[in-house]
């Protein structure tokens, strides 16, 4: 465990980091944040006068693909010097501490550095029976989570999981599976994606280590930098979108031509995230530069929005199959069927009705008006 | 000397409750065709180069100004429900009495059983119509809510952002895009019910129910006006 009055550069220094690995990280910095080019000297005063928080990454429900996706960062330096230098004190997938001793790296971090350490946290927290579905040297999730976030600085909630509950929350979420925010008493920065972007993880968290604080977040608690608009609006596939020309199914013509994929059920329309201008794997593509419709992989709940290849998800109740329009459609036939049917009977139950008011009527006529 | 049957002209509907029942008709046409374009689009297949054509873009802009249309238009008529005539005010819509309870269970009876019923049933909207109008109103500004809440992050209108707190409540946009897609097929039951209904009051009572829409006069027996 390295010293928490040490500055990032001394660390990085310590691991044999260059001056110029240095002023490349503290560039990347200042460019994440938003600040122009002027300040990456003004970030590297920083970085070589501050000391550097510790970082905390608890994995709970989840399948490790947050992380996965952090060390594939466009920016091999920033991401090494993130997870080397920067005091990962504890995350069980990249520790090379085990059992009692990482354990015990922690819980000294969460002493010497109380309200100070910066907690990440990847995967949803089980509930139901006392939470017994995920538990970490014999304590439960939420256990661990609670006393975690107790003495935390800033709270993240990595991916889909922590944000909204993801594939374990999924119906019937039969572990209780609850998303960070739910269970923590303040404030907490999500960063949703089924990944999250890898750049996006690696700017926030560069974000709170610069500034010691979040960056502007929306009403979901989303970094408005990156979650602020569809992918929708981004998507290069936009024209094709406003021009009606869609891709009907995946090996047709239009498909082969870059259509819209909108017809196929593309949740782009309907999904905050930067995938459309940042990209994955180090700006190479996204999913619909590659023919496939978004997922809608960091909105709450879109597992239970589906199928995923059709516009409409499944209509509540009615099966996997049908839709609102397969339900309407129905109930408009049954209706037809009984207003016919009603039709039928007025003609036959109100005969007499209709035919007394035509005698009444001609007999009250004045006779002038009569016509015969 | 009146003969016990003869009929009397009432003016019922005034222009801005007509003007509302034309307008409304004409966006709820307008929105539902729309709707169902955008929610199931055919693709246009030309060589044409996609910044060529806007069909769709257009399909979505007559929505969304129809959407507008269909608000304020309903706005202006709950405004006419506390300031129109008795048959247009709010408490037509509200069965707040007894009597109105019992009226709608002769309605009932006349519409669904179709038994004859000897008391006057009410000549502006009759008891249960005027419940299911109420009723109705909830689902047009559902359906406002809804479509603003969809609308707003492509807009700078206030009345998405006013709307915006639909979203988080309901979940995700996917789940506000199903209930408003949902609530289309509600327009489409109701509208043959009602034009049904029209027709079949006007066929078996004759009091002008039809017509009244156009010039806002009904008809209504002299001897059961005096009650």
């Amino acid at each position: 465990m390295s010293g928490g009055k040490h500055t990032l550069w001394q660390v990085m220094q310590e691991k044999g980091y260059s001056r110029r690995d240095f002023m490349q990280f503290c560039t990347f910095a200042a460019a994440a944040a938003g600040l122009g080019p002027d300040a990456s000297a003004a970030v590297a005063k920083a970085f070589e006068k501050k000391a550097r928080p510790p970082v905390l990454w608890l994995h709970f429900q989840e399948c490790t693909c947050c992380s996965e996706s952090f060390i594939r960062a466009s920016h091999p330096i920033v991401a090494d010097v993130l997870l080397d230098a920067i005091s990962l004190d504890y995350s069980e997938t990249l520790q090379a501490a085990a059992g009692h001793q990482a354990e015990k790296c922690k819980s000294d971090t969460m002493k010497a550095y109380a309200g100070k350490y910066i907690l990440l946290v990847e995967g949803s927290v089980p509930t139901k029976e006392h939470g017994i579905y995920c538990t970490i040297g014999g304590r439960t999730a939420e256990d661990i989570l609670q006393e975690a976030a107790a003495g935390a600085a800033a709270v993240v909630a990595w991916g889909n999981c922590a944000s909204y509950g993801c594939v374990q929350a999924a119906k019937p979420n039969p572990t209780g599976a609850t998303p960070i925010q739910k269970l923590v008493n303040k404030p907490v920065i999500n960063v949703p994606g089924c990944p999250p972007i890898a750049d996006v993880m690696v700017a926030l968290v560069t974000h709170l280590l610069m500034f010691g604080r979040a960056p502007e977040l929306d009403a979901q608690g989303r970094p408005k930098e990156f979650y602020s608009r569809r992918v929708h609006d981004t998507c290069y596939r936009r024209p094709y979108f406003d021009a009606g020309m869609f891709v009907e199914s995946f090996d047709d013509d239009h498909a082969r031509k870059g259509y819209c994929l909108y017809k196929m059920g593309c949740r782009g329309p309907l999904t905050y995230n930067a995938c459309s201008v940042v990209k994955w794997n180090e700006g190479t593509s996204y999913p619909i530069q590659s023919g496939h419709g978004c997922l809608g992989c960091s909105e709450n709940g879109f597992w239970d929005n589906g199928p995923f290849y059709r516009h409409l998800p499944a209509f509540p109740g009615f099966g996997i199959e049908s839709t609102a329009d397969s339900v309407g459609l129905g109930l408009g036939a049954a209706a037809a069927v009984g207003i016919a049917a009603h039709a039928v009977s007025t003609n036959i139950r109100k005969r007499q009705v209709i035919h007394d008011q035509v005698v009444e009527d001609v007999k009250n006529a004045p006779k002038s008006e009569k016509v015969d | 000397m009146p003969s016990p049957h003869a009929y009397r002209r009432i003016y019922v509907w005034e222009l801005p409750v007509r003007a509302f029942h034309w307008i409304n008709a004409l966006a709820i046409v307008t929105l539902g065709v729309s709707g169902l374009l955008i929610g199931k689009p055919f693709s246009v297949a030309n060589a044409q180069e996609a910044s060529f054509q806007y069909w769709f873009g257009t399909v979505r802009f007559i929505h969304f100004t129809a959407g507008y249309v269909f608000l304020f238009n309903m706005i202006v008529r709950t405004y006419w429900g506390f300031v129109g005539n008795k048959y247009a005010r709010w408490d037509t819509f509200i069965p707040t009495t007894k009597a109105a309870y019992k009226e709608i269970v002769e309605v009932l009876k006349i519409d669904i059983l179709q038994m004859r019923v000897k008391g006057l049933i009410h000549i502006g909207h009759n008891r249960l119509a005027g419940l299911i109008y109420f009723i109705t109103t909830f689902i047009f500004f559902f359906q406002a809510l809804t479509g603003f809440a969809l609308y707003g992050p492509m807009s700078k209108s206030i009345f998405g952002k006013l709307a915006a707190w639909i979203v988080p409540l309901m979940g995700s946009e996917m789940a506000v895009r199903q209930w408003h897609h949902a609530m289309l097929w509600f327009y489409v039951l109701f509208t043959m019910v009602h034009i049904y209904l029209v027709f079949y009051h006007d066929y078996v009572e004759g009091r002008g129910t039809t017509s009244s829409m156009v010039g806002g006069w009904k008809f209504e027996r002299e001897d059961l006006l005096d009650h």
